[in-house]
């Protein structure tokens, strides 16, 4: 019977593995999406026929209430929210693991509720099972700093104290001498247990305040890698391959996605981490300013009408003026008179990896119209206007020009090699970063000043009345 | 003893990794946002872990922990792919539009 389940999980791993695979282009994602759900529902019955499972109502009512909830979070999103959205489910994950974890202690270990019975424990399950409940503990706590960092119920700045290296170090060292102590004598164990799943909490707790809002992206791809991590190490503990392979996966998929992001930001992972970019008010070298060109919104469509090919930049700014859906039909407007238009997105536009690819989808942008910032480079030069719309540190020509930048060295859109730019922008303030942008004094410059949503609708208005 | 069973087991997550980093990393930055949510329902996998916890019924409390493991191993498997599902069906080609 063993055997059946465990050609079903493994059916389930290779549809998962195909439906990452299909990922790999937008007309088959969906479809790849769907095996993958298939796959799931293989390894979830094939489970329930294995097992002995003695008590139903447990397990349905279970089921119903978490797809129910589910069901509601996907559903009412926003997709503006949807790194909110990642950030919960990967704390979710990391509990599921951790409560997993705890309940194969309770299981094969120690019962709190029969405290007579102890079993005789071997060292790879007390190994796994407290590996497991410390990562998902770590991914628990973490995620929901995360996401209340990026929902703004807490402060998006870094959070930091005298000592907290100290701190930090003395929790891990806590984690570690812990850790080890349960696993040469686990027979008193069950209260260094409990105090393990504490310090995992506050382990996650006190590595994520440090990172500030903008630095959020690599966060929640990291939790991600966690959260498959966890799964995995929970498969180590109930020897079952499907998590193994399935946990791996994942880990691996957070993995790449947190090295993309720190190399958009040319900035190192422990840098992310302890650093606490932002904090310290960074002053570039500002000298040399000088004067903008401001236009007004016919000045600009007069520019537009003209142009042949143009590039619109969007940044988190974009989404922030709602200005999606206004910037889409000026697009479209441009298209139908025989204008080339492109969408360049820096990887680190929007608050996830993808996330600005999300906006301009929903708001009916044609895929193929979307270029990744390695694609548009080389031929930025052949383009006659780069619009940048609430993007500013991503387009930073300091970035490539300004050794004592904080951000020198970061991969930016070159938008001030094509022949004109106009950046959309509500006023000279900073960046995300607070770093001054030489781009709005350049002399291929022109500064659009006002709401991205009123000055694309502006646009919009002159190019229908003729 | 059961350290012996450890390295099927390492073994088998060696190669998934590997594979994991290979079919990964063929995924366009375009749909790096429906891969982390479809990533995070896969995630809900630890779903079995969870229904032999709570469905065995050793003890009361591992069934408690079980249950609440798979509420929200099951709220990651139904949120992530029914989302990324949503996602997904917003990429459109222009002439699929029309």
């Amino acid at each position: 019977m063993k055997f059946i389940a465990e050609v079903f999980y493994l059916i389930a791993a290779l549809l998962f593995v195909t439906g990452l695979k299909k990922m790999s282009k937008p007309e088959t994602a969906r479809n790849g999406n769907f095996l993958s759900s298939f796959g799931m529902l293989i390894a979830i019955v094939a489970t329930l026929v294995h097992y002995n499972i003695l008590d139903w109502t447990y397990i349905i009512g279970g089921i119903l209430a978490g797809s129910v909830i589910g069901l509601i979070l996907a559903k009412t999103v926003k997709m503006t929210e949807m790194p909110q959205m990642v950030a919960l489910l990967n704390g979710y994950g990391g509990l599921a693991s951790l409560l997993v974890g705890f309940a194969e202690f309770s299981r094969q270990f120690y019962d709190v509720t029969n405290p007579d019975v102890m079993h005789s424990i071997d060292l790879y399950t007390s190994i796994t099972i407290i590996l497991t409940v410390l990562v998902g503990a770590i991914t628990f706590s973490g995620s929901i700093i995360a996401w209340a960092k990026l929902k703004e119920v807490m402060t998006g700045k870094p959070i930091l104290f005298k000592g907290q290296q100290f701190v930090n170090a003395a929790i891990l060292i806590a984690a570690v001498v812990g850790g080890v102590m349960f696993c040469i004598n686990p027979a008193d164990s069950y209260y260094i247990f409990i105090a393990l799943i504490g310090i995992g909490l506050i382990l996650g707790i006190t590595s994520v305040i440090p990172i500030g809002g903008a630095d959020m992206p690599v966060v929640i791809s990291l939790l991600n890698s966690y959260s498959g991590i966890a799964a995995c190490l929970a498969g180590f503990v109930i020897q079952n391959n499907a998590l193994i392979v399935t946990g791996s996966l994942v880990g691996a998929s957070g993995i790449i996605l947190t090295k993309i992001m720190c190399k958009a930001m040319n900035r190192s992972l422990a840098n992310v981490l302890f650093s606490g970019f932002g904090a310290v008010q960074v002053k570039s070298g500002s000298g040399e300013k000088g004067e903008v060109n401001p236009v007004s919104v016919e000045d600009a469509y007069a520019l537009l009408e003209a142009a042949n090919s143009v590039c619109i930049v969007p940044g988190y700014g974009l989404a922030v003026a709602q200005a999606q859906h206004a910037c889409r039909e000026l697009a479209d407007l441009l298209e139908k008179k025989g204008t080339e238009v492109r969408f360049a997105i820096h990887p680190v536009a929007g608050r996830m990896p993808g996330h600005m690819n999300v906006l301009l989808a929903e708001a009916n942008v044609s895929y193929d119209h979307l270029y990744e910032m390695d694609a548009v480079n080389p031929i930025i030069n052949t383009v006659d206007i780069c619009l940048v719309i609430g993007a500013n540190d991503v387009v930073n020509p300091a970035a490539r020009e300004d050794k004592s930048s904080p951000i020198y060295g970061m991969p930016i859109i070159n938008v001030d090699y094509s022949r004109t730019v106009i950046v959309m922008k509500r006023s000279m303030a900073t960046g995300f970063a607070g770093i001054e942008n030489p781009l709005f004094y350049k002399s291929n410059t022109r500064m659009l000043f006002g709401d991205a949503k009123n000055v694309l609708q502006g646009l919009v208005a002159e190019f229908k009345k003729v | 003893m059961t350290l012996d069973l450890l390295v099927p087991l390492l073994f088998i997550f060696g190669l998934a990794i590997f594979l994991g980093v290979e079919v990964i990393s063929r995924v366009p930055s375009i749909l790096h946002t429906p891969l982390m949510s479809g990533s995070n329902a896969i995630s809900g996998i630890t779903i079995v872990g969870a229904l032999v916890a709570a469905g065995e019924g050793h003890n009361t409390v591992s069934t408690i922990l079980g249950t609440a493991a798979i509420i929200f191993a099951m709220i990651n498997v139904v949120g992530g792919y029914m989302v990324t599902n949503r996602m997904l069906s917003m990429f459109r080609k222009k002439e699929d539009a029309k």
